[in-house]
């Protein structure tokens, strides 16, 4: 079983896709590019905070919006390790599980947590904050397979005989 | 035991005889749509993948839209990667300025009655407003369909939203969908089908319920469907003319086959069913920043603006810039507020030119762009700065989605919009003196 | 010695009985135009740079915000608010999205005998109307602004003798774009050019405003017709009436002459970067581009877009060509629309702007991108003047950028 510690940033409820990515730098050339300006609109500053490792957890909704892929592109480029929320909008869900950014689905913790304390995943099991223990919901298989595969490219890749 | 209209179309696409909410299938797409902003990501992805060829050309369909005109010097980059697309792979379906992507799939019939279409937006959900399952997805996946031609769906549950009654004057479907997603909230449908029925819906006319399902993303659903009726399949028909007849190849159904084989059964199972009375709808807004925040128009009367959008895929349309010029016919915009009015494609554009509904708007004081996406998706046509407001007919009013974060965005239908622009505060349409 | 037209409005707006070139004096001015480019700055400065700030009169200020519009940047955005929220305390008259700022003071400010500063350098298309417009930097505008009164250095002026008439397919446009070629870019530095004789007369107060407009590409600080009857005519039609009507003396001095005879002017092209690069069309025919601008302040009026319609109609832009048709001003679409040119142009598959300044200002909607090439009825070619500085701008007239949209690649009307 899997299982990582990270230090946590907390967002709200309805964490839309033009906060995480606005559509202003969605055509510049390369997700490098572009990670500076996450969440630029909510808090400018976060993009340049936020330490590889690092876990976000936040309210419900988090995704909502566009399908701009980028938005979990840009995400996992400034190396969060997972997101945490209440619920996810499905694209972004899609988006994540795509491009192999753990989603996580846990609907008290954004209320307990404080900004800056870590926390401890165990996939497929529980969050642990503080001693506490919140039960997070394994993924569906095909989701897993995706992920196994590392991704709907190299799925696609091996489909096509190519690795 | 039953099947809702979006379950019967799924299993029509797979050949099956039912499938229920939960199912996770593979369909077989119908047709694409491949935006301007996502197509440098979507070749990429394409390459990586290690397809030579995409399933079936005359399936997928590429339109400029977000991009044009250019703004930015880079954003031309994505017409050639484009261009070099359809050379690559031998497309055949291109719009390069004619307008918006859902408008186009729509009105140059690229999307017809039972058909399972997936695009790079969000926005994508609009196709149900012809009894189409259609639903926003990203580059990878689109890339991934572009050499398979199929993709994984978990079949939704259906909630069904009822509508009767006629629809107090003032009243558009704008007003309608923008309340249902106050109700539901902007989770309220997330992973979920909405299912709208009701003589009211059956009243209105194929674009208004394009404003509609357009807009169900907003409460997070994974698409919207009318059943098709005698409206829908003359507007698919029409559709097939436009844009030189360059639409689709396969026809739309007949009215008993889609009866047959689209219509939810009488025992179809909901995940709930939502009712609503049409004489109880009023003028309403989204207020900053969520969709879901809506307050009748009412209740913000006086509110001071400075300026006003009308257009985008959820209102951009001849019968919204008719409702505009409606309001706007023989009076002025304020002083210091603007009206910027952006058509949804080229044929809107050319209709509204034909029945004099553009000259209305300009004579009143409107600045007409060229059709695209323009300021809805924030990279032009009319960014604001810190502390000014806007009324908008579009479907987001995020933060930051139209300049800074410290524009207020508010969302309302192209009457109200039309009537704030002349007061240059919020005001129902029914609310301008005579002497304006 | 007797005064030129430009002479005797400076004469006028100094309060003298005579000026002479070389000579420095106070003026009262007549008008003052500001737009989006540059008014933030000028108001910047008005607020933190003087003490007490006021506004001479401002009934003589006009603010045109038609550089980028609708607002395509927060930072555009900025400073079109700084602009509007200062128009509105100080009742100045404000222009926004209704066409490029040049085009809306000919419609509805321009008056024979004026004299106008504006801070855009093509301010000498006022002199199609008999009025002396000159660009400024925001200092300038501010000071003319806070006092109402600036200096100038009394410029010489450069006789345009104009013979003949324009041969069919060839356009006022090509007829400047040849006098800058033979002159050069500064061949007539801080001088005026006068445009006379009875070439003149053949000229429309558009035709005017194309030679006019083009003057500061050849250095000049301004360039001035005759307000004749056709000038009149025009004003009339407006409810305008003149300031003053001048003329020349006939023993006014001139510092050069030159004799242009338009019936021997073909189709030109000015080639990238500079726009005295001056050739004949077809020697540029063949260039492959990306981009086509019919449009601008120079350019972009009722009869180019007659022009362009007339090549246009029946015809389809190239698949790979973007063709921006720009009308100058929300009057000048309204009558293209009430004329059919409009519905010519959708139907082609040209991409129809609201009126603005476009990709001749270049950081607006239309900007090209790495390596593109563009042929424009703008006013300029610089060296990244459209967009990407390697990007390539050729100009050329109405009718040849229209034909060259739909061949995909230069080339003038008669070759389709």
């Amino acid at each position: 079983m899997e299982q990582f510690t990270g230090r946590v940033w907390v967002l709200g409820d309805d964490i839309d896709t033009d906060i995480i990515i606005p559509t202003e730098y969605l055509a510049m050339k390369t997700i490098d590019d572009m990670k500076q300006y996450a969440f630029s609109p909510l808090r400018p500053e976060l993009a340049g905070q936020i330490q590889p490792g690092d876990i976000i957890v936040a309210g419900k909704n988090f995704g909502c919006g566009s399908s701009r892929e980028q938005a979990p592109e840009v995400v996992k480029a400034l190396g969060i390790r997972c997101v945490i929320a209440g619920s996810f909008a499905r694209i972004f869900f899609r988006n994540a599980i795509n491009n192999g950014l753990l989603l996580i689905e846990q609907p008290e913790l954004s209320g307990d947590v404080t900004e800056g304390d870590t926390i401890t995943v165990a996939v497929n099991q529980d969050v642990d904050y503080k001693g506490k223990k919140y039960p997070i919901a394994a993924l569906p298989d095909n989701l897993v397979e995706i992920i196994e595969a590392g991704g709907l490219v190299k799925a696609m890749r091996r489909r096509n005989g190519l690795d | 035991m039953g099947q809702t209209m979006v379950e019967k179309i799924l299993a029509r696409n797979m050949g099956v005889s039912a499938v229920k909410p939960g199912d996770i299938v593979t369909v077989n797409v119908d047709r694409v749509m491949l935006d301007d902003i996502m197509i440098p990501f979507i070749v990429d992805k394409f390459h990586e993948m290690g397809f030579k060829k995409v399933w079936d050309p005359d399936k997928v369909v590429l339109i400029y839209d977000h991009l044009v005109p250019a703004s930015q010097q880079d954003d031309t980059r994505h017409y050639r990667v484009g261009d070099a697309f359809v050379k690559e792979c031998g497309l055949i379906h291109v719009h390069r300025s004619d307008g918006i992507c859902h408008q186009l799939m729509t009105e140059a019939g690229y999307v017809k009655p039972g058909d399972v279409v997936l695009g790079t937006d969000s926005h994508t959900t609009t196709y149900g407003c012809v009894g189409a399952f259609s639903t926003g997805i990203g580059y990878t996946e689109m890339a991934s369909i572009l050499g398979t031609g199929t993709l994984w769906v978990k079949v939704p549950e259906t909630i069904r939203v009822v509508i009767d009654g006629k629809l107090p004057g003032g009243v558009m479907s704008k007003d309608v969908i923008l309340r249902l997603i106050g109700d539901l909230g902007a989770d309220g449908a997330t992973y979920r089908a909405l299912e709208f029925a009701g003589s009211t819906v059956e009243e209105m006319s194929v674009s208004s319920r394009m404003t509609m399902a357009n807009m169900a993303i907003e409460a997070g659903a994974k698409c919207a469907v009318f059943m098709p009726d005698e409206k829908t399949l003359k507007y698919c028909e029409e559709s097939e003319k436009n844009y030189g007849g360059n639409g689709s190849q396969t026809f739309a159904m007949s009215l008993e086959q889609a009866e047959r084989e689209l219509r939810a059964d009488e025992d179809a199972v909901y995940l709930r069913t939502i009712t609503y009375r049409a004489e109880d709808f009023q003028p309403v807004m989204a207020c900053p920043s969520q969709v879901d925040n809506i307050c009748s128009v009412s209740q913000l009367e006086g509110t001071a603006i400075d300026q006003v959008f009308i257009g985008s895929c959820t209102n951009g349309r001849l019968e919204d810039l008719k409702a505009a010029a409606s309001v706007l016919e023989g009076k002025k915009v304020a002083p210091f507020v603007k009206l910027i009015v952006t058509p949804a494609s080229r044929k809107v554009y050319e209709d509204a030119l034909d029945c004099g509904v553009l000259q209305t708007l300009i004579k009143a004081g409107a600045i007409i762009t060229h059709p695209g996406c323009g300021l809805c998706c924030g990279r032009t046509g009319g960014i604001l700065s810190d502390g000014e407001r806007v009324v908008a007919t579009n479907n987001r009013n995020f933060l930051g989605r139209m300049g800074t974060s410290k524009v207020e965005i508010y969302l309302a239908s192209p009457m109200t919009a039309a009537a704030c622009a002349v007061a240059g505060r919020i005001v129902p349409a029914g609310g301008l003196p005579h002497e304006v | 010695m007797g005064m030129t037209i430009a002479e005797k409005i400076i004469a006028r707006a100094a309060g003298a009985d005579k000026v002479q070139a070389g000579e420095i004096h106070t003026v009262t001015l007549d008008r003052m135009m500001s737009n989006d480019g540059t008014t933030h700055l000028t108001v910047d400065m008005y607020y933190n740079k003087l003490k007490n700030p006021r506004i001479a009169d401002t009934k003589k200020m006009v603010f045109i915000a038609d550089h980028n519009v609708p607002s395509d940047s927060p930072k555009t955005a900025a400073s079109q608010k700084k602009m509007r929220d200062f128009a509105r305390e100080h009742g100045i008259d404000f222009w926004e999205g209704k066409g490029v700022c040049h085009q809306i003071m000919m419609e509805h400010y321009v008056c024979p005998g004026e004299l106008i500063f504006g801070a855009d350098s093509h301010t000498c298309t006022y002199g199609a109307l008999g009025a002396f417009g000159t660009g400024v930097g925001c200092t300038d505008l501010l000071y003319g602004m806070v006092t109402g009164t600036s200096w100038v250095l009394v410029p010489e002026t450069v006789k345009f003798n104009l013979v003949g008439k324009l041969p069919e397919g060839v356009y006022p446009r090509d007829l400047m774009l040849t006098i800058i070629g033979e002159i050069g870019a500064n061949g007539v530095n801080y001088q005026v050019m006068e445009f006379c004789g009875e070439g003149a007369k053949t000229l429309s107060v558009n035709d005017r405003m194309v030679l006019c407009n083009l003057a500061v590409e050849a250095g000049a600080k301004t360039a001035i017709f005759e307000a004749d009857e056709i000038a009149l005519e025009y004003l009339k039609a407006r409810g305008r009436k003149p300031k003053a009507v001048f003329s020349s003396d006939p023993d006014a001095v001139y510092v050069r002459e030159y004799t242009f005879d338009l019936s021997a002017i073909v189709p030109v092209a000015a080639r990238p970067d500079f726009v005295d690069d001056v050739v004949p069309a077809k020697e540029v025919c063949g260039v492959r581009i990306d981009e086509a601008f019919l449009g601008s302040c120079n350019n972009g009026r009722i009869d180019e877009l007659r022009v362009g319609a007339s090549v246009l109609k029946g015809r389809r832009v190239a698949d790979h060509v973007r063709f921006l048709v720009v009308p100058a001003s929300q009057e000048v679409y309204l009558e293209a629309m009430e004329e059919g040119l409009i519905r010519i142009f959708m139907e082609s598959g040209a991409i129809v702007m609201n009126p603005n300044c476009s990709v001749c200002w270049g950081s607006c909607q239309g900007v090209i991108g790495e390596g593109e090439v563009l042929i424009s009825t703008g006013t300029r070619n610089f060296k990244g003047r459209a967009g990407h500085p390697s990007s390539k701008v050729y100009l050329g007239s109405a009718a040849t950028v229209a034909a060259s949209a739909v061949k995909g690649e230069i080339c003038t009307a008669d070759m389709l």
